[in-house]
């Protein structure tokens, strides 16, 4: 469960100060999918962080699972990265000359886990991601986006982590490739009950989720269900 | 993280951009190289320097005329050496005081033209007593050396080494039994020694030596000796040895004041220490100037590892975000540098062997390379890993996430 209390951040680079959130507050429950969405620069980004632990808020309170991790230091909050998040990132991240399967380990190469496991692992998650078995053993950079963004899905539930975040994952895709996408995530939601927290600035790419939340300025501007929720129309089999 | 992921880590790292990686190393091949090529050159030139001291003898305590002043010479001194100021008996003196010294060898020596039927040499002649063999390690090859007798009748006998052997009668011959003439006078040669091997100046074979009664009447026309050889009965009477003698000359050549004696002894100890501590600066200094080239290579190694932790910014916040720890990135990086640092040591290590060998084979220079200079040269090399290695691993680490990956 994420809950929010009156999360601000402030950057300052050379005495300008840049309110990126101001006063956000707002609960996700277990088993949500939820879009957050917003124009460019309106901190979606710095949001995601937060709520990801990869960054900490200037001010206010964020629990994860009950726990306060606002304060908590560096190789802390690695740690709990490691444990309970996964992260699809908008510009994929994977690492070039390394094999699918490797990139898909490496969260569980940090975490210590036993070769056999480890490949297992990867495995399952690149099956769960709907990624072809004839790649496995590419390297990253021979791979289409489409491709990638799927093998960064791998990645980010290899570690069976109970919250997914995904910074515009279909912000590099064509329309078609970024179905595929948004059908993984829906599968995910669906059949394996995983917190989801989808960014995006295309209402359309929003509406696959079950919660909308708006922000603007670094303020949450509107929250609620979607009405006419979306379904990926895709066949599986087209991959 | 396990080690064999961060090798692995490491690994394709290092191998996604191997001729940089190469580059880097040169700086290290170069400094272990040079550093294991002179260390090996130095010790093998000291290996030699102290052979050839101990082949002139075993625990030798050597007596010397010292500069002749005064007596009318004015302000002009002549060399060390060259003064006829040791008699035969202070030999004598030494031989019947000195209870310690084991065989005394007096000699006379001096470059006369040498002719054989036919063929003439200039060399050295010693004129020496039957002990001088056991004195100064010489061995015999054929015949005979001078006995006590030939030196009580002056026998006009000679025994040639083996260099003068190979210049007046033709490599490996033995002539016993011929004669030579030195300074108009017929010698018999009665025995050919055994090379003690040494070239130019310092060749020990290139000689004759004729009993020293003989060599005085007939040659030197005085009683003067240029060298008493004294054999201590072990090293540790060496420095007893070497005092009394002192002692005993000066009483005998009633000069009060050490500091203005006629004679000097010399120790064989002081002449071993004295090279060693010679090629031991220089070997020091050699391995020094090598040891530069060894911190530039390292610089050139942190400054490549400061690039690549630039370049690899996405790919570190990439790692911290999916739950890589500082001290994963620190050992990773760390490790990147070693790796390249004892690569770089053990083709080092392989290039100055093959420059000690090539020395050897072509400057004809004795080199040795020793395990401890390899230890060294690897210890060396890891250091410098770890010691250039750490700043760039540790700004690695401490990179934040999400500036990482924000980084373009
Ligand atoms: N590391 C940073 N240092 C300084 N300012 C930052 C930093 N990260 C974000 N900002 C600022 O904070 C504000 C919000 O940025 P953020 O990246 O969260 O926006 P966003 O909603 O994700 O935009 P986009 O849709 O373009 O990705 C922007 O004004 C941005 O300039
Ligand atoms: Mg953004």
């Amino acid at each position: 469960m994420i809950e929010c209390k009156h999360i601000h951040k402030v950057y300052k680079i050379e005495d300008i100060e840049t309110q990126a959130l101001k006063d956000i507050s707002f609960v996700v429950k277990d088993g949500e999918f939820v879009a957050i969405m917003g124009p460019s620069g309106s901190g979606k980004s710095t949001l995601m962080h937060i709520i990801g632990c990869l960054d900490t808020p200037t001010s206010g309170e964020y629990l994860l699972d009950g726990k306060d991790v606002s304060k908590l230091s560096d190789d802390e909050l690695a740690d709990i990265r490691m444990q309970k998040i996964g992260f699809v990132f908008q510009s994929f991240n994977l690492l070039p000359r390394t094999s699918v399967l490797r990139n898909v380990m490496l969260p569980l190469v940090y975490a210590g886990v036993p070769d056999t496991e480890r490949t297992k692992a990867a495995e399952a998650a690149l099956r769960a991601s709907a990624f072809p078995e004839g790649f496995w053993n590419h390297h990253s950079n021979q791979l289409s986006g489409g491709m990638m963004q799927r093998v960064a899905i791998a990645r980010a539930l290899v570690n069976n982590p109970t919250l997914v975040l995904a910074d515009e994952p279909t912000g590099n895709l064509d329309t078609k490739t970024g179905e595929i996408v948004l059908d993984t995530f829906q599968r995910l939601h669906k059949e394996h009950g995983r917190t989801i927290v989808l960014i995006t600035h295309e209402p359309y790419v929003a509406e696959h989720a079950e919660r909308v939340i708006h922000i603007r300025d670094g303020m949450i501007v509107e929250d609620g269900k979607v009405k006419n929720r979306r379904i990926a129309n895709h066949q599986r089999k087209e991959v | 993280m396990k080690i064999s992921d961060v090798l692995h880590e490491t690994y394709t790292a290092l191998s996604a951009n191997k001729a940089r990686s190469g580059l880097t190393i040169l700086g290290i091949v170069i400094g272990i190289g040079s550093v294991v090529a002179m260390i090996s050159i130095g010790q093998g030139a000291s290996g030699s320097i102290q052979a050839s001291i101990q082949s002139i003898g075993s625990n030798l305590v050597l007596v010397t005329p010292g500069f002749q002043r005064g007596a009318g010479a004015g302000p002009v001194s002549g060399g060390r050496g060259s003064a006829t100021t040791l008699k035969q008996e202070d030999a004598d003196a030494i031989q019947k005081e000195i209870t310690q010294a084991l065989a005394v060898a007096p000699e006379i020596s001096r470059r006369y033209q040498i002719t054989a039927k036919g063929t003439n040499t200039n060399t050295q002649v010693v004129g020496t007593v039957a002990q001088y063999p056991q004195v100064r390690n010489i061995q015999i090859d054929a015949g005979s050396f001078i006995s006590e007798q030939n030196v009580r009748s002056l026998s006009k006998v000679a025994v040639l080494g083996p260099t003068t052997r190979d210049d007046l009668f033709g490599e490996g011959s033995t002539p016993i039994g011929q004669s030579i003439r030195i300074n108009r006078v017929d010698f018999k040669i009665i025995g050919i020694t055994k090379s003690k091997g040494g070239t130019g100046f310092g060749n020990q074979d290139d000689v004759v030596f004729v009993p020293l009664s003989t060599a005085q009447r007939f040659l030197a026309g005085d009683t003067y000796v240029t060298t008493i050889s004294v054999q201590a009965a072990s090293p540790d009477v060496m420095a007893t040895i070497q005092q009394e003698i002192t002692d005993l000359l000066l009483q005998r050549h009633n000069i009060s004041n050490p500091q203005l004696a006629d004679f000097q002894v010399l120790n064989q100890q002081d002449i071993v220490q004295t090279a060693s501590a010679v090629t031991n600066t220089m070997t020091i200094l050699l391995a020094s100037i090598a040891g530069i080239s060894l911190v530039v290579g390292g610089i050139g190694i942190m400054n490549m590892m400061l690039t690549t932790v630039t370049e690899r910014t996405r790919e570190i916040g990439l790692r911290k975000a999916i739950g890589a720890k500082r001290r994963d990135i620190s050992l990773q990086f760390l490790s990147e540098a070693v790796m390249l640092t004892f690569f770089g040591g053990f083709v080092g290590i392989a290039l100055g062997w093959i420059i000690s060998l090539l020395v050897t084979q072509f400057a004809g220079i004795a080199t040795s390379v020793s395990v401890s200079s390899v230890a060294l040269a690897f210890g060396v090399s890891a250091a410098i890993g770890i010691i250039f290695g750490y700043y760039p691993a540790r700004r690695a680490a401490s990179l934040n996430p999400i500036d990482a990956l924000r980084y373009e």
